[in-house]
């Protein structure tokens, strides 16, 4: 049985802001039923008592003191922007009139 | 010297040329530009032209700056997902495609504080999402160990890196492991590559894929240069909150340190995919190597691929969430602010980077999470552990590094699974956060490269780079290594 239907695969590309359609979809939905038919095989093993892993250094609460740094100009960023009014970076309008 | 001769070098032969004024750093550099305008069109290590100008500025600049320096003069290359002031930091992807990083990464600056002189910029599979270097959005890389007429791919994704130094196109090159991108590349192209352990080497200034996995690296011709490198790259930063504080030791200098009392644990592998000439060139390795051996299980290793997967895309696509299209990288114009976000992303993401965003999404939503991502990082203890109990029994574990040698272009493009499949015996090391080594341990009939993995408790790099180090004496690797082929 398919984990993951094309229409399950379409939606989950808007929330990832993907366009999805067509022969792409139905090929990259298949694919990705495959890879998680292959990863259903973690369901099998035993974690009862098993705390997650998130990460694998004893490192935690890393704090630095809170003093001002040197840091990149509004200029130097809103350069690297594709649009700008700088020091602003432009964007489609969010609001309609 | 003859032309290319200089290229061919490791970083210590370079300095000690240097030292004795048998060659100057502007003869090694005009020799590994003359090997990139030469061979570049055809290896596509690099993804841009160095300028030859431009070049020797820098090298001058930096022997002015740095005349004492570790690295002084030294041309090393870096993957295209490691930020360097100016420089276009792609990662081989049109969603970036002309961003210019603003800042040095830490291992940039490293770098340069010790005097190298930096190359840009070698090709990787985009957002090292792939293990061959075909992913990237600008073309792949041949091996430069491949035969005329048959040609294979480098591994990946840091496959630019590694085809950069095995083809002496630079001397060497920094790359980041997220399940194997460093080591299976390094034993593809029969080089050495290593993974440090995750927090060793700062993470600030590297295009994040999977946070929690992935760690910059040296791709060396032998193992006294990853020593020289990583000694230049590691140590604490502030500016990354997961690098590690834990001293730095000199691994150059404790190179001949090798422990008498070291034991090499022998894994029972998947042998799923395993060719028989790799399964027998790591076994010889080992004999060669003389320590004694003590069988291991590791009894979750099965699970590493699906517990990879699910870790690693959910963080990739939480991760590729900043490109769209607003603050750098390309923009798709045109309609509203949601059409501008699908254009931009749809149009920018290539094949594999879209499959692993919506596999990462979907591990992610509400409904799956606990069966996929949580049930993922329970699995991920079980793995640590076992290598935690195996390290009880011996110092260091040993296993190829790939199942094969190095494939062909297009071999398993259609087949995501069967890719993945390939980094079997890398991504365990991830997953745990322990340092593992790929070196050189022969070829196979093809005289295509194998390659020996080394794997040591957190923080044992000096021991993976002693081990590395004593079997390269023992298997006199220079004369290995001349049976490897280089483009000429």
């Amino acid at each position: 049985m398919a984990v993951v239907t094309p229409d399950i695969v379409k939606q989950v590309a808007m929330l990832a802001r993907l366009r999805l359609e067509g022969k792409a979809l139905t090929q990259l939905a298949a694919q990705l039923d495959e890879i998680l038919q292959y990863v259903q095989q973690l369901q099998a093993v035993d974690t009862t008592g098993v705390e997650p892993t998130s990460h694998v250094l004893p490192l935690s609460n890393i704090l630095r003191k809170d003093e001002p740094q040197p840091s990149l100009s509004q200029e130097a960023v809103a350069a690297l922007a594709p649009a700008a009014h700088p020091p602003f970076i432009a964007v489609p309008k969010v609001i309609e009139s | 010297m003859a032309s290319g001769e200089l290229a061919s070098k490791t970083i210590h032969e370079l300095l000690d040329l240097f030292e004795k004024k048998q060659a100057s750093s502007e003869e090694v550099l005009d020799d590994v530009l003359s090997r990139i305008e030469q061979h570049n069109p055809k290896v596509h290590a690099y993804l841009e032209s160095p300028d030859p100008d431009r070049m020797r500025q820098q090298l001058r600049d930096q022997w002015k700056a740095s005349p004492s320096g570790r690295l002084r003069g030294i041309p090393i290359t870096i993957k295209d997902n490691i930020c360097s002031t100016g420089v276009e930091v792609s990662c081989a992807s049109r969603i970036l495609k002309g961003f210019r990083s603003p800042y040095d990464a830490t291992v940039i600056e490293r770098l340069r504080r010790e005097g190298a002189v930096i190359i840009p910029r070698a090709n990787m599979d985009e957002f090292a999402f792939g293990s061959s270097t075909e992913n990237s959005a600008f073309g792949g890389t041949v091996n430069p160990r491949s035969k005329e007429g048959d040609a294979r791919v480098p591994g990946g994704s840091s496959g630019g890196s590694a085809a950069a130094v095995a083809g002496d196109l630079a001397i060497a090159a920094l790359g980041s492991d997220t399940g194997g991108s460093i080591r299976q590349p390094a034993s593809f192209c029969g080089i050495v590559g290593l993974k440090p352990t995750y927090g060793r080497v700062s993470r600030y200034g590297l295009v994040a894929f999977a946070s929690s996995l992935d760690q910059i690296g040296p791709l060396t011709k032998d193992a006294r240069d990853a020593a020289i490198l990583l000694s230049v790259i590691a140590g604490h930063d502030p500016r990354d909150s997961t690098s590690a504080p834990n001293k730095v030791p000199d691994y150059e200098a404790a190179l001949d340190r090798l422990p008498k009392d070291v034991t090499i644990g022998l894994p029972t592998l998947p042998s799923k995919g395993l060719e028989r000439n790799v399964e027998a060139r790591v076994q010889e390795a080992v004999k060669v190597l003389g320590l004694s051996t003590v069988p291991i299980e590791l009894e979750n290793i099965g699970q590493s691929i699906a517990t990879y997967y699910v870790i690693a895309t959910a963080e990739a696509s939480s991760n590729l969430a900043r490109f769209d299209g607003v603050r750098y990288g390309a923009r798709a114009n045109g309609g509203s602010l949601m059409d501008m976000y699908l254009d931009t992303r749809s149009q920018g993401f290539g094949a594999e980077a879209k499959r692993r965003i919506l596999l990462g999404t979907y591990v992610l939503s509400q409904g799956y999470y606990d069966a996929y991502y949580l049930q993922g990082m329970k699995v991920r203890t079980l793995i640590k552990r076992d290598f935690d109990e195996a390290f009880k029994q011996c110092s260091v574990i040993a296993m190829p590094t790939s199942p094969t040698v190095a494939f062909r272009p297009g071999e398993k493009m259609e087949d995501p699974l069967q890719m993945y499949l390939s980094d079997i015996y890398t991504i365990s090391a991830n997953l745990a956060g322990i340092p593992a080594i790929s070196i050189c341990c022969g070829s196979d009939a093809d005289r295509l490269p194998i390659g020996l993995q080394l794997l040591a408790p957190p923080f044992r790099e000096d021991l993976l780079l002693q081990i590395a180090h004593a079997y390269e004496q023992k298997a006199n690797w220079p004369t290995l290594r001349a049976s490897l082929r280089v483009p000429h």
